[in-house]
């Protein structure tokens, strides 16, 4: 038990390097090291692929047959934030967004511009005092918000450039009943369900191989995780992403409870018997588990993993996640280090026959 | 850094003791006699000379906050804000809750669960809430109560330059210069009082009673202003800009400067080469507006620091404009030895 302890620390301890690292989709470098060295301690071989998918490969410990069958586990490493459209005369910096970001969440929120070097920057607008009347009512539209770097315009042009990308900047933080809060906990909490998973898996034996990859351009229309499985071809697809948690003003119907363990998706995007597998095993080990509709296929990994190829078996486990999107994303520690359990579990269950009836309907 | 150590720490309207507390040992070594009063303004002065000047510089120690109003079955947190506060740069901020600074995060629907309509609304404070993490109430409870104090949890840093960024500039700036100016004044001939005022931002309720008490025949007071220096402002708006100087006060909504003392910074700061300008702005008001209501009036003047975004969770000013702003201190107070008193 003691044991167990310390290493869950670890996995806070890495969630919060990963969260506080920037990789905005296409340019996710700096997590990229952080991403590739945890994955590396409890795999066989770590590869990067020519999209920055990170790759890593754990064997089978008890081979039946010549080729192991495969599982990928997909998490996105990639994270929402902001690209350079111009930059303005005393050096301020227009922007746009990449992928979902609400401007109401952005006045006063401090970035990183990944220019030559970085540099912190603080999201401004007009002050309130040369407002007109009635302006303070008023969304601030995003293309009233500018960065302020502090630097001149001419030193602005020297480091930066149209194009850079920014992250936002959050320190991670660690609240009371084992909930943390930072950036990018979607989806660097799923990558921590992989290594919590990982590190079980090397206390257990297994008859599949495992490809645990942390995938990039997720907030851009899922297209690292389309190029990774066509890689791998694997024979079972898992990805490991966040979904909303319950929170005040949104109706539980679109949520599901935060500390209340994975949330276990059904829908079209879901092999049924994949399903079915999660539940039960659950049930069996006494991990804590929800159910999750997803009556529409769309907006994670899975949904990329199942149509490659001649197709893969595809499940969805996710983490209960609050204010998805904003700089102060909170999750649970127990939800990631259950949902890492039930993943292994699953893992150290399959064989060969299980993989080739997932083709038997 | 000193001013690090003062912006980082946390002193919310009428709980200023962190920031009180870094700024007596500061005085400790420079001063004469340090003193508190009822309202909690900390009050230094340089040694006693009988007969001569008394001359009041004031900065405030306090900042803009929230407080918790309520907590709810499910755990979050309810809040007011504590002095003015924009409420849209309130969401998607990390803050920290009571004297153990127990940490918590201002989330927002995400976009994803939002109806296009809400995208155009902006999210009142009455409609947002600090999560903890909690459970529910009892366990809130356990880690924070009704009535705590909030600030936004932001780190001081360093930028390109000469500026730096961080919370609570106005008025730790101005406490900043005035500990520096304190330092270099230690041996005047003049009275020098510097006054470190509490709950400016509920109403500049501390300077006034410290003026009474002082009867200053002078008063100086230190300030962070807002500058409007930002793209999308027509430049005949900027009230103030950042790294061209301090900020000499003309007028405000609270007081007029008294003009003598007016003309004085500015002969100075021209004579010694200090780069000034002129704080355009007639909304907002400052310690000022009371201390020169006190008693039978005290003449009063007002210079500034201008800072980017104040009043939110992070700020952004220029080193210079600090160090000029001390220079213009110590030289002003420096010609009342030589000159005596600016009169009207």
């Amino acid at each position: 038990m003691e044991l167990r302890r310390r290493d869950f620390m670890d996995f806070k301890e890495v969630l919060k390097h990963l969260s506080e690292a920037g990789g905005v989709s296409g340019q996710e470098g700096p997590v990229r090291y952080i991403a590739s060295d945890a994955l590396g301690k409890y795999a066989d071989d770590v590869r990067v692929d020519t999209f920055g998918n990170i790759v890593a490969l754990k064997r089978a410990t008890i081979q039946r047959t010549n080729e192991s069958p495969r599982v990928m586990l997909a998490a996105h490493y990639d994270e929402i934030g902001l690209i350079v459209t111009k930059i303005e005369e005393r050096g301020f910096l227009r922007f746009s967004t990449v992928g979902g970001v609400d401007p109401r969440t952005l006045p006063g929120q401090e970035v990183v511009v990944q220019g030559r070097e970085p540099f912190v920057g603080i999201i401004g607008a007009k002050p309130p005092h040369v407002q007109s009347p009635g302006e303070s009512k008023n969304v601030i539209k995003l293309e009233e918000l500018f960065i302020d770097i502090g630097l001149s315009e001419d030193e602005a042009k020297k480091f930066i450039k149209v194009g850079d990308l920014v992250n936002f900047k959050r320190d991670f933080v660690e609240l009371s009943d084992n909930m943390v809060a930072g950036k990018s906990m979607d989806d660097r909490a799923g990558l921590v369900v992989i290594l919590k998973a990982l590190k079980e898996l090397s206390m257990l034996n297994h008859q599949v191989d495992v490809y645990a990859v942390a995938t990039v351009q997720e907030e851009v229309g899922v297209r690292g995780a389309t190029v990774s499985t066509y890689g791998i071809t694997p024979d079972i697809g898992i990805a490991i992403d966040v979904t909303h948690g319950h929170m005040e003003g949104v109706s539980k119907r679109d949520t599901v409870q935060m500390g209340g363990g994975s949330a276990i998706s059904i829908g079209p995007h879901v092999h049924p018997k994949l399903f079915q597998s999660f539940v039960d095993i659950s049930r069996e080990v006494n991990i804590p588990y929800q159910i999750e509709a997803s009556p529409t296929p769309a907006g994670t990994d899975a949904f990329a993993i199942q149509i490659t190829r001649e197709g893969v078996a595809s499940a969805l486990i996710s983490i209960p996640l609050r204010y998805m999107h904003t700089s102060v994303e909170v999750a649970s520690m127990d939800d990631i280090k259950e949902a890492g359990r039930l993943i292994a579990a699953f893992i150290a269950r399959i064989d060969q026959q299980y993989v080739e009836e997932l083709k038997c309907f | 850094m000193l001013l690090k150590r003062l912006s980082e720490a946390f002193a919310v309207s009428s709980r200023e003791d962190e920031v009180r507390e870094i700024l007596r040992q500061e005085l400790k070594e420079v001063t004469n006699e340090i003193r508190t009063d009822v309202l909690g303004n900390l009050i230094a002065n340089n040694k006693f000379n009988e007969g001569m000047p008394k001359v009041m510089l004031c900065a405030h120690m306090d900042e803009i906050g929230l407080m918790v109003t309520y907590i709810e079955d499910n755990g979050v947190l309810r809040f007011e804000s504590v002095g003015s506060i924009d409420q849209r740069v309130l969401v998607s901020k990390a803050v920290r809750i009571g004297k153990n600074k127990v940490p918590g995060v201002i989330g927002a629907k995400a976009i994803h669960l939002q109806e296009p309509d809400e995208r155009k609304k902006i999210l009142k404070i009455r409609d947002l809430y600090i999560d903890v993490g909690a459970k529910d109430k009892k366990s809130a409870e356990k880690i924070v109560n009704i009535g705590d104090y909030v600030t936004f949890d932001t780190h001081f840093q360093e930028l390109p330059g000469d500026h730096v960024k961080g919370k609570a500039f106005d008025d730790r700036i101005g406490c900043l210069i005035l500990v520096e100016a304190m330092k270099r004044l230690r041996d005047s001939d003049l009275n020098i009082y510097a006054v470190f005022s509490t709950q400016e931002e509920v109403g500049t309720r501390g300077a006034g009673v410290a003026a009474y008490a002082i009867d200053p025949d002078l008063a100086l007071v230190i300030e962070a202003t807002t500058a409007s220096d930002v793209p999308s402002v027509d430049k005949a708006l900027y009230s103030t800009a950042v790294g061209k100087g301090p900020a000499i006060t003309v007028m405000d909504r609270s007081f007029i400067a008294h003009q003598g003392i007016r003309e004085r910074l500015e002969s100075v700061a021209t004579e010694h080469g200090i780069p000034y300008q002129l704080r355009q702005l007639l909304g907002g008001g400052t310690d000022a507006g009371k201390i020169h209501l006190t008693r039978e009036g005290i003449p009063s003047g007002g210079i500034s620091v201008p800072c980017r975004y104040i009043h939110s969770p992070v700020s952004i000013a220029s080193m210079d404009d600090v160090n000029n702003a001390v220079e213009l201190v110590v030289r002003f107070v420096e010609s009342i030895e030589q000159k005596g008193l600016p009169r009207i």
